[in-house]
């Protein structure tokens, strides 16, 4: 039998294949509009945003709020943007380029808002490669956090692809872009207090972030 | 005046006389089916206004010609679901609900400028300007999509021989309706309001280039320009302006919406044309709603034996 917090994985596991879930329905039963790749397009982008938004709000909120549990969900949530931004960038491949690479190539090369979307994507891969407890035990606490301060250029170039390849109407590249913003101001204010404070007393050989470091690896390596 | 085709029908996709006959006969017995399916839907759907509404937007076409070398018609349903009409939101699936209660009833179109007949005319006396013909025209959207649609409507040539452009007249401007409260997305400044299209005289004056009320032989939707539009098949779509009040006839080129808004981006020419890229993306292929791949897009849309000539010795490059 699952635990109760082992259950509310579960449960947020398959919350997070409902955006998948619903776009393969609608698909299934023709209604995606007139543009349906389209759509699928677009609507696995979003996703990847999101799910990244999610992640970098998750130590904001457990800290904000004094919910340390939350920590237990954000790899989950963190793979799930890379398996959005995957399924993303497969849209394009394949059906919006059909597999012509050299097209491709010249389009990354060429398009800024295809450059960003790229480099968000690649950005992501050791992340995920990496977001297993052997990795984190394997690079060390303190290095692991380091790599993973990727995620924040990562969704930042996210955010930069969406504003760029609208055509006219900002609202939403903006809505995201201002969501972010804040999740990555918390951080600065985080960085500034904290400097603050060590100016004040005793410097510290090592912050907060990094009590994870050594022997007593757990999965709060903090990298967001 | 006459419109060349691209080539003669080759002898071999011409119908057998006995099959045409035999599809004479099918097609007589199929009308009569949509007949006797119109009448009953038409009872079963008595209590519904919308459909009435329907019912009397039939139009009448006295000639049909199709300039989409018979490729397959875009379903109306998507023709009506997916619309580039900012003025209705910049979704291309909010036109089709915010536009619902759009009052196309009455309307005017003030003829104004270097004319020798201004004046403001009723739509219904535009509409009998002149008798109505089905084309069935290539729509590229400059996002890369295209449609297959059969508009309704007569040469804008016609309108404009009727109001008599002076000889000082080089260009033509339109302007979309300007009316916030019907048209809830005028009311952000996504877009400097109202809309405003142009094209040269001698664009406005080519044969293709068409005054359009309906589309499948029915009174325009809302959502795609009601109740006047234009139609240049050989441009981008945003050309091909919505919901037209205003034809004013002018001596300079006419400052024009997405001109303005980034003037990098959309020319005031803005045919379609796959070696100019926009700055953002490729213009190369584009994807037919409906079609599952790409299809290479074609210099002016198709169109190039028809208004190549318009455009000789221009740099397209340079007048995009």
């Amino acid at each position: 039998m699952l635990s109760k917090a082992g259950w509310l994985k579960v449960a947020v596991f398959l919350a997070c294949l409902i955006p998948l879930a619903q776009l393969a329905w609608k698909g299934f039963d023709g209604r995606l509009g007139a543009n349906p790749i389209e759509v699928v397009t677009h609507s696995t982008g979003i996703w990847t945003l999101i799910f990244l938004l999610i992640t970098l709000s998750i130590t904001p909120l457990r800290k904000m709020f004094g919910q340390p549990w939350l920590i237990n969900f954000r790899r989950m949530i963190g793979l799930f943007a890379f398996f959005y931004g995957s399924l993303h960038l497969l849209t394009y491949v394949w059906l919006d380029k059909f597999f012509d690479w050299t097209d491709i190539t010249k389009d990354v090369y060429k398009r800024p808002f295809i450059t960003a979307g790229f480099t968000a994507f690649v950005l992501m891969v050791p992340l995920a490669a990496t977001s297993t407890k052997r990795w984190i035990q394997r690079l060390g606490g303190r290095r692991w956090n380091l790599l993973h301060k990727l995620v924040y250029v990562s969704a930042l170039a996210g955010v930069v692809h969406f504003y760029w390849l609208v055509k006219k109407d900002v609202t939403e590249p903006l809505i995201y872009g201002s969501v972010l913003a804040a999740l990555l101001s918390y951080r600065v204010g985080v960085w500034a207090w904290k400097k603050s404070e060590s100016g004040k007393r005793v410097p510290r050989s090592a912050g907060e972030d990094t009590a994870a470091n050594g022997s007593s690896v757990q999965v709060t390596a903090d990298a967001d | 005046m006459l419109i060349r085709k691209p080539q003669d029908i080759p002898s071999s996709e011409i119908t057998d006389r006995k099959l045409y006959l035999n599809r004479r006969k099918f097609m007589v017995g199929a009308a009569a089916l949509g007949a006797a399916a119109v009448v009953g839907r038409a009872t079963w759907d008595l209590g519904s206004p919308e459909m009435l509404v329907n019912a009397a937007a039939k139009l009448q076409a006295s000639k049909r010609t199709d300039h989409a070398g018979g490729e397959k018609q875009t379903p109306l349903q998507d023709i009506t679901n997916y619309n580039n009409f900012y003025e209705f939101g910049t979704d291309k699936y909010s036109p089709a609900g915010l536009a619902k209660e759009f009052r196309t009833r009455p309307w005017t179109v003030s003829v104004e400028g270097l004319v020798k007949r201004a004046k403001t005319y009723d739509i219904d006396a535009v509409l009998k300007m002149a008798p109505l013909e089905e084309r069935v025209y290539r729509l590229r959207c400059v996002e890369g999509w295209s449609m297959v649609i059969p508009w309704l409507g007569f040469p804008l040539s016609d309108f404009l021989r009727q109001v008599e452009p002076s000889p000082g007249a080089k260009f033509v401007e339109f302007t979309t309706l300007y009316d916030p409260k019907q048209m809830p997305g005028q009311r952000s400044s996504v877009l400097e309001w109202p809309y405003i299209e142009g094209l040269r005289l001698d664009e406005a004056m080519h044969p293709l280039t068409l005054l359009t009320v309906g589309l499948y032989g029915e009174v325009l939707p809302n959502q795609n320009g009601a109740p006047l539009r234009l139609v240049v098949p050989w441009k981008y779509g945003f050309k091909s302006i919505k919901s037209v009040v205003k034809i004013r006839l002018v001596d300079r080129q006419p400052a024009t919406t997405w001109n303005k808004s980034a003037p990098t981006e959309y020319g005031f020419y803005s045919n379609v044309n796959p070696n100019v890229d926009h700055p953002r993306w490729s213009q190369a292929k584009e994807r037919r709603i409906g079609e599952f791949f790409k299809r290479k897009t074609l210099m002016f849309n198709g169109y190039a034996e028809q208004v190549g000539n318009l455009y000789s010795g221009m740099d397209l490059r340079k007048d995009f």
